[in-house]
């Protein structure tokens, strides 16, 4: 009776949420519906038309996808997606567990004085380490290279990446340490065996954060690879088909799903871990 | 099983001294309780002990070996923490054998002494569980498990009861001197509870400000105190300190103040000077009033019924009182009543220096 009460008394947040939800997610309906059509349709009549005869099968096709993938080589611009943000994000993600880790709970000199240095880094621009960087680069024949996209990601991505990971490393209980202390175990060891797996939520999230940004990135992208087509990711290749065919719409909304697709996979199978790691500095059980 | 000496132990966190100029001797196999008030200095001793707290001065031997510069791992101790500091990604099986499995002993033997310690303690059905699966006593029983699978030369246990709740206390209580009386390692035991120093303890140290000042029998303390302090926090409820000036009349001496004025008997009359403590302990209020003499002349403020005694709050002369009375005892509150006060167990303490004099 008193849930039902709440209930109702709740109905005009509960139809803000919708309304705001609906304007969010409208437009992509309509890119989604757009991309299933063919260019006739598409110039011919709205994507809202279909919605009479939503389910009959003849006004869809999978050819935008098709043309896309295959005709536009998006297929290998995903590929070259996947290449640049796994093992940018793993990389990444590994190095700030170790480091999160030393700044956490090993004593050396200078700790403190170093740590804030790695956060402070936070605060430069990304836009202004092109320049320095990019002669060296080509001194060292890592520009347009794989390796060399991992290295600039990895270290855009450490000072923030570090700073969420020593957040939560270093509300780990002390006793913890002592315990693993006595019972034998080595700086490593504890590392290993015991810090790592507790800070699985943490480390999830923060790869989760890592991997969209990369995937979503374009400017590095562009920089470090140099628009060569071969290693473009589907950001650089999308942003040139936007350019050279700007009025497909067709080709426009399919490119636009086959991008989404594994980031919404990504998020949504590992969002538990997502909301998880975020409270996981505050909230210690 | 080893006896660990320390001598002239101090540890300074920067300009505070936590413990000052410690000697002890830890017997072998005994049960040692460092007892006393937060802030005396004896989880910091028994983390000194253990390695976790480097010692600014003095050295520790665990049986003939001097320790000070020995990591943990290598003391051949075993901790017991007030938080149980249980691995929670690992099931209690795995918590069990995570010490053994670092120092690489054959996968038999970890089995067979993971089991033997499961047995012991009652957890034997829980070994596939994570620690957020057990309760507050379970996770309790691990933690001890994990310190019994090394086999090691002392027991170290830093607080363990104080989570519990208090029925789950007095349990465990029990469980541990079993355990003790079972294993007979050295052990040294940390707690601010009294009773659990007094009912576990072979010996018990009464620690404050960083000084051991008393360390002897539980019995010996509670009925020797050696000065107001240790007195007043050994025996629950705490002892009645009572101002008083003694008075010597021919061939006795007095205690005088406001609210009584006890003969002090002859073979216990010793110099005194002019002001004193009278210390008498609540349970010694309950005899028979044999002479009106003495007895402390009490104006009831509270009444508290245990069940198995008769709490009496009241006001002495000025001085608030307890007394523990036989339960059956009918008193009312704003009456006065006349207390019989034990003569042999009354203490006295010197007014400056707070130290025994009787």
């Amino acid at each position: 009776m008193m849930e039902s009460r709440r209930f109702i008394s709740r109905t005009p947040l509960h139809f803000t949420i919708l309304v705001f939800a609906a304007i969010w997610l409208i437009p992509t309906l309509g890119l989604l519906i757009t991309s299933f059509r063919d260019p006739a349709n598409i110039a011919g009549t709205g994507w809202w038309t279909v919605f009479p005869k939503l389910f009959s099968g003849g006004q869809y096709s999978l050819e935008n996808y098709i043309g896309v993938l295959r005709g536009e080589g998006l297929a290998r611009s995903l590929l070259n997606s996947l290449t640049i943000s796994v093992p940018a994000t793993a990389i990444s993600t590994f190095i700030a567990s170790f480091a999160a880790f030393g700044f956490a709970w090993m004593h050396f000199g200078g700790r403190k004085i170093l740590f804030m240095l790695v956060v402070g880094l936070m605060v430069i621009p990304l836009q202004m380490t092109f320049i320095p960087i990019l002669p060296i680069y080509s001194k060292l024949k890592l520009a347009g290279t794989f390796p060399g996209i991992w290295l600039a990601h990895t270290a855009y991505g450490l000072p923030l990446t570090t700073y969420l990971v020593h957040n939560f490393m270093a509300g780990i209980p002390k006793d913890l340490f002592d315990s693993a202390s006595i019972d034998g175990a080595s700086p490593f060891m504890t590392f290993w065996r015991i810090v790592i797996p507790i800070s699985v939520p943490a480390l999830a999230s923060v790869f989760i954060f890592q991997f969209l940004w990369i995937w979503n990135d374009l400017l590095v992208a562009l920089v470090y690879l140099s628009a060569k087509p071969n290693v473009a990711p589907l950001t650089v290749s999308i942003a040139n088909l936007v350019t050279n065919r700007g009025q497909d719409w067709e080709l426009l909304t399919a490119a636009a799903f086959v991008s989404m697709v594994l980031p919404l996979v990504v998020f949504f199978s590992l969002q538990r871990f997502f909301v998880r790691g975020i409270l996981a500095g505050s909230v210690k059980g | 099983m080893a006896e660990v000496t320390l001598t002239d132990i101090t540890k300074r966190f920067g300009d505070l001294t936590a413990v000052k100029d410690l000697t002890m001797c830890i017997e072998d196999g005994k049960f040692t309780v460092l007892v006393g008030p937060s802030g005396c200095g004896k989880t910091t001793t028994l983390r000194m002990i253990a390695g976790l707290e480097e010692v600014t001065q003095g050295e520790i031997r665990i049986g003939d070996r001097v320790v000070n510069r020995v990591p943990p791992k290598d003391r051949d101790i075993a901790m017991v923490f007030q938080n149980y500091a249980l691995y929670p990604h690992m099931d209690v099986y795995n918590n069990l054998a995570f010490g053994l499995k670092l120092r690489k002993a054959p996968k038999s033997e970890i089995k067979d002494r993971v089991q033997e310690a499961a047995d012991l303690l009652g957890i034997k059905d829980k070994l596939k569980s994570k620690p957020r699966e057990l309760s507050g006593g379970q996770r309790q029983r691990v933690a001890v498990g994990r310190a019994i699978v090394r086999k090691p030369k002392v027991f170290l246990f830093d607080e363990p009861l104080s989570n519990l709740d208090a029925k789950l206390r007095v349990q465990m209580r029990t469980e541990l001197e079993q355990l003790h009386h079972k294993l007979k390692t050295t052990t040294i035991y940390v707690t601010h509870d009294q009773v659990e120093a007094m009912t576990l303890g072979d010996r018990i140290a009464v620690m404050k400000d960083g000084v051991v000042n008393q360390y002897e029998a539980p019995q010996e303390t509670y009925d020797h105190p050696v000065n107001q302090f240790v007195a007043g926090f050994i025996g629950s409820p705490a002892m009645n300190f009572l101002p008083a000036r003694v008075v010597r009349t021919s061939g006795a001496t007095k205690v005088t103040a406001d609210g009584f004025d006890l003969t002090i008997p002859a073979a216990r009359a010793g110099e005194f000077p002019e002001q004193v403590i009278v210390g008498i302990r609540p349970e010694d209020l309950d005899g028979p009033v044999s002479d009106e003499q003495n007895v402390l002349i009490v104006h009831v403020t509270v009444t508290e019924q245990l069940g198995h005694a008769l709490l009496v709050h009241g006001d002495c002369g000025g001085q608030q009182i307890v007394a523990s009375l036989d339960p059956h005892r009918s008193v009312t509150i704003d009456s006065v009543v006349h207390l019989s006060v034990n003569l042999e167990t009354l203490h006295l303490f010197d007014f400056e220096s707070e130290e025994t004099l009787m």
